[in-house]
């Protein structure tokens, strides 16, 4: 957290209200988004207890385990769950684009993917789990179950996994999206809790968001009074029909949330580098499903020694180039920067468009601006910069002194001897300039997985499907 | 009558857990929570009766799946744990003495267990021993505190290990962080709390192994695995900050003579003493909130509107106060923001970041 949120925090606090910490938005919005609200029984590691999903918000659908304790049922729940992801996100699958590479081959492209939306961080985890709970099973030998079971478990893991990249909108949580763009009065933990958040942002604070039975929890996990005086009494009277309406009522004051956060993050404009980076989200889902298609083998237990870095150096990657978009696409996130020295705006005062370097053939031409700027500068003489206003530019201060900076312009003007049309801030113009580039880094070397070198564990076994996976308990 | 033992007054003492000692020594300075602990106040029913009850509740689903694996690890004797502990130290333990410590009264509990640990570390050539259910105490700011003994200690050729038993899974290799990091720092009290009785015995106290042994259930089954777990860092911090914290004595004599916390319990032990005095007597007492507070002591609503009345940065978390540096109130920091009140001395630094970043957030959103 900077100090920029921390004030917006203080503000908010004062106003009782939260405050905006971003001008544009930041993560893609499906037009079909599909949200899910999963609820886990108390006490176990991933046994689902109900879910809410669907991609309207007038119809949404309910799954509940009736009897959490029997492991059928458990299976039928998850066979339904794969009843209404797994067309949904089939139906993303039927549109293509051919997308050419150098130096590989072309590959299909999906044109949209699939959202799935949940409430919180937790949410997450909980359908990375079932995930990994799922995707070893088999639809044949001695413990069979739908053959859509494990294909959901693979999906689910997919999603999980992709959570965790930075920068992705494939699977969310709304608390950290609506985290990202507002700041409420509230320290970070509390922001957990998708009423109280919500309530900061539109109301005002409220003490009812933390009240369970004004608002119950957003899940996975459930209150523990609702279980003790509801649902434990439901179960013991093996009352299917209590059990399926008192969850109803623990979900419906959150898919009402989850549908409000959804216009909420709606109503801002998208950011400019947000259709990039579902473009590569698209790319990641398209080659997930190519995959599958092959008849590739579940998802590995643990990531062997190669997969982990490189898996680790995608997501650095990612990570890097997320910030670095984030505060191009809007100038509250640059304000950070600005805060820092890192980056500067102001009004150019001052141009020579014709200036250049060397002699002869060597001659370049160099423009150079001056930017009066009440920013605090720290940066050295020669430090290449970039502006968000000419993201093609590329620029090197040259000296800044007394609130007065000078740039050099090095790229992104043109051959002649004269700067193209356009590429030379005009005197007046407010620009801003940062030492923040998102110049594209390679992926590290790393060997084939057979050839993983023995400090390493040596190449990873392969993957066999084995009957114990598909037994494994699941209690 | 004990100064201490007046703050609490009629209401009955309230043992210590292991947990309530790790969330202690993770907010040292809170004042307010170490007389409440040192006198074995009962913080939630005073929570409660404050009007501002503790956020947490176990749901009886989770108690019910956690006193079955409980029991599963411990059938027959320990059986089960005795087959992992084996593979996992490594130790050719042939047979198993099991005492159960519970058996015994609750007054005489603790002088059995020093007897027992006692003579298992004399004896070099003792076959093994589970102790079930030891009770520790452990020595907080000047007054010991008995631990609840949810804990197995294990016992061979003189070496001891602190065996915890925790129903959180353990997913291929790996479990919930937070959870983890939980059970380490309650291991690390009773290692420490076992480790200064082996010493007050006069006998070599790093006969208590750092590594505890941390039994979960794998994956989604109720099959146990053990897990060895380092607490060497657990430890240090944990006797740091037993050892930094303020002495009671002190805290108590700056405290007004008459002063108490007492509940008041009526016949059918009832809080009896008016809610607004109490919060009254509390109020004299300074806490240090954090927003941590929320998921380890039973007050922290109760801190956290006290803070909210006053205005403090604490509310938004560590990480804004220690950005704001000195700076306490949320008026203070506007103030400075906006230029309507004037640094003081060592907040000029603070105050010209303050000023640039409000102007920078107007810039932004004009």
């Amino acid at each position: 957290m900077s100090l920029l949120t921390s004030l917006a925090r203080l503000r908010a606090l004062e106003e009782g209200i939260a405050q905006p910490i971003a001008t544009v938005r930041h993560c893609h919005l499906s037009e079909r988004p599909m949200v899910l609200i999963p609820l886990r029984m108390s006490g176990e590691a991933a046994a689902p207890l109900a879910a809410m999903l669907g991609t309207r918000r007038d119809d949404p659908r309910l799954l509940v385990v009736t009897q959490p304790r029997n492991r059928d049922l458990r299976f039928a729940w998850t066979a339904d769950l794969a009843a209404e992801l797994l067309p949904y996100i089939g139906s993303f699958l039927a549109g293509t684009e051919t997308v050419e590479r150098k130096n590989a081959d072309p590959y299909e492209r999906v044109l949209d993917a699939p959202q799935i939306l949940v409430p919180n961080q937790a949410g997450i985890a909980f359908v990375r789990l079932l995930g990994r709970s799922t995707r070893f099973r088999r639809a044949d030998g001695p413990y069979p179950v739908p053959e859509t079971v494990p294909l959901l478990g693979r999906w689910l893991t997919y999603f999980g996994e992709r959570a965790a990249h930075p920068g992705s909108s494939l699977m969310t949580a709304a608390t950290e999206e609506l985290g990202r763009h507002w700041a409420s009065g509230q320290s970070g933990l509390e922001d957990a809790n998708l009423a109280a958040l919500m309530a900061w942002i539109t109301t005002g604070p409220s003490d009812d968001a933390e009240d369970p039975l004004v608002w119950p929890p957003a899940g996975p996990a459930t209150d523990p009074g609702f279980d003790a005086e509801v649902l434990a009494t439901a179960i013991e009277a093996g009352a299917a029909e209590r059990i399926t309406e008192a969850l109803r009522g623990q979900l419906e004051p959150t898919w009402r949330l989850m549908w409000q956060a959804v216009d909420l993050l709606r109503g801002l404009p998208e950011g400019a580098s947000v259709e990039q980076r579902w473009e590569q989200d698209r790319g990641s889902f398209s080659a997930m499903a190519a995959h599958i298609a092959e008849g590739a083998p579940p998802q590995a237990r643990r990531d062997g020694a190669v997969a982990a870095a490189s898996r680790l150096a995608r997501m650095e990657r990612a990570q890097a180039a997320y910030e670095v978009q984030r505060a191009y696409d809007d100038p509250l996130v640059m304000a950070e920067y600005r805060l820092t020295g890192e980056a500067f705006a102001g009004e150019v005062v001052e141009t020579e468009p014709e200036h250049s370097e060397g002699e002869g053939r060597s001659r370049k031409l160099r423009p150079l601006v001056v930017v009066k700027t009440d920013d605090p500068v720290r940066l050295a003489p020669g430090t290449a910069l970039g502006t968000p206003q000419r993201r093609a530019q590329g620029a090197q201060l040259v000296e800044a002194r007394d609130g007065l900076v000078t740039v050099k312009i090095t790229k992104g003007m043109g051959r002649g001897k004269t700067p193209a049309p356009g590429s030379v801030p005009e005197v007046g113009e407010r620009v801003c300039y940062t030492s923040l580039t998102d110049d594209f880094q390679g992926s590290p070397a790393l060997p084939e997985a057979e050839a993983t070198p023995w400090t390493h564990g040596g190449p990873p076994r392969e993957y066999t499907p084995s009957d114990e996976d598909a037994l494994e308990e699941w209690s | 009558m004990n100064r201490l033992d007046a703050l609490r007054g009629t209401t009955p003492p309230k043992p210590h857990d292991a947990r309530a000692i790790a969330a202690l020594a993770a907010n040292p300075g809170c004042a307010r929570r170490a007389l409440l602990d040192g006198a074995g106040i009962d913080k939630d029913a005073t929570a409660r009766h404050l009007g501002f009850p503790a956020p947490f509740g176990q749901s009886p689903f989770a108690i019910t799946r956690g006193n079955a694996f409980e029991a599963l690890v411990k059938a027959d004797g320990c059986a089960e744990l005795l087959r992992m502990l084996r593979e996992l130290l490594e130790l050719p333990v042939a047979e198993v003495a099991y005492h159960d410590v519970e058996n015994v009264g609750a007054h005489l509990r603790h002088a059995h267990t020093r007897a027992l640990f006692d003579r298992a570390a004399r004896d070099e050539h003792d076959s093994g021993t589970i102790y079930d259910h030891p009770l520790l105490g452990l020595e907080i700011a000047g007054h010991v505190a008995y631990l609840e003994p949810d804990v197995v200690a294990f016992q061979l050729g003189g070496r001891f290990h602190i065996v915890e038993i925790k129903s959180f899974a353990v997913i291929d290799g790996q479990a919930d962080p937070a959870a983890v990091a939980a059970a380490a720092r309650q291991a690390a009290v009773y290692v420490l709390a076992l480790r200064r009785m082996l010493r007050e015995l006069g006998h070599d106290p790093l006969r208590v192994a750092h590594d505890v042994v941390l039994v979960c259930p794998e994956n989604f089954a109720n099959r146990p695995v053990a897990t060895l777990v380092d607490v060497r860092r657990q430890l240090a911090v944990l006797e740091r900050q037993l050892s930094r914290m303020t002495g009671l004595d002190r805290l108590v004599e700056g405290l007004p003579e008459e002063l108490t916390f007492d509940l008041l319990p009526g016949e059918d032990g009832l809080p009896t003493r008016p809610a607004a005095e109490l919060a009254d007597a509390l109020r004299r007492t300074t806490a240090r909130y954090a927003p941590d507070c929320l998921s380890t002591c039973d007050l922290c609503f109760f801190c956290r509107d006290e803070a909210r009345q006053e205005g403090a940065c604490d509310l938004l978390g560590r990480q804004v106060r220690d950005e704001l540096g000195g700076v306490a109130s949320v008026e203070e920091a506007l103030g400075l923001a906006d230029g309507t009140r004037a640094p003081a001395e060592g907040q000029e630094e603070i105050a010209r970041l303050l000023r640039n970043a409000e102007r920078l957030r107007r810039e932004c959103l004009a």
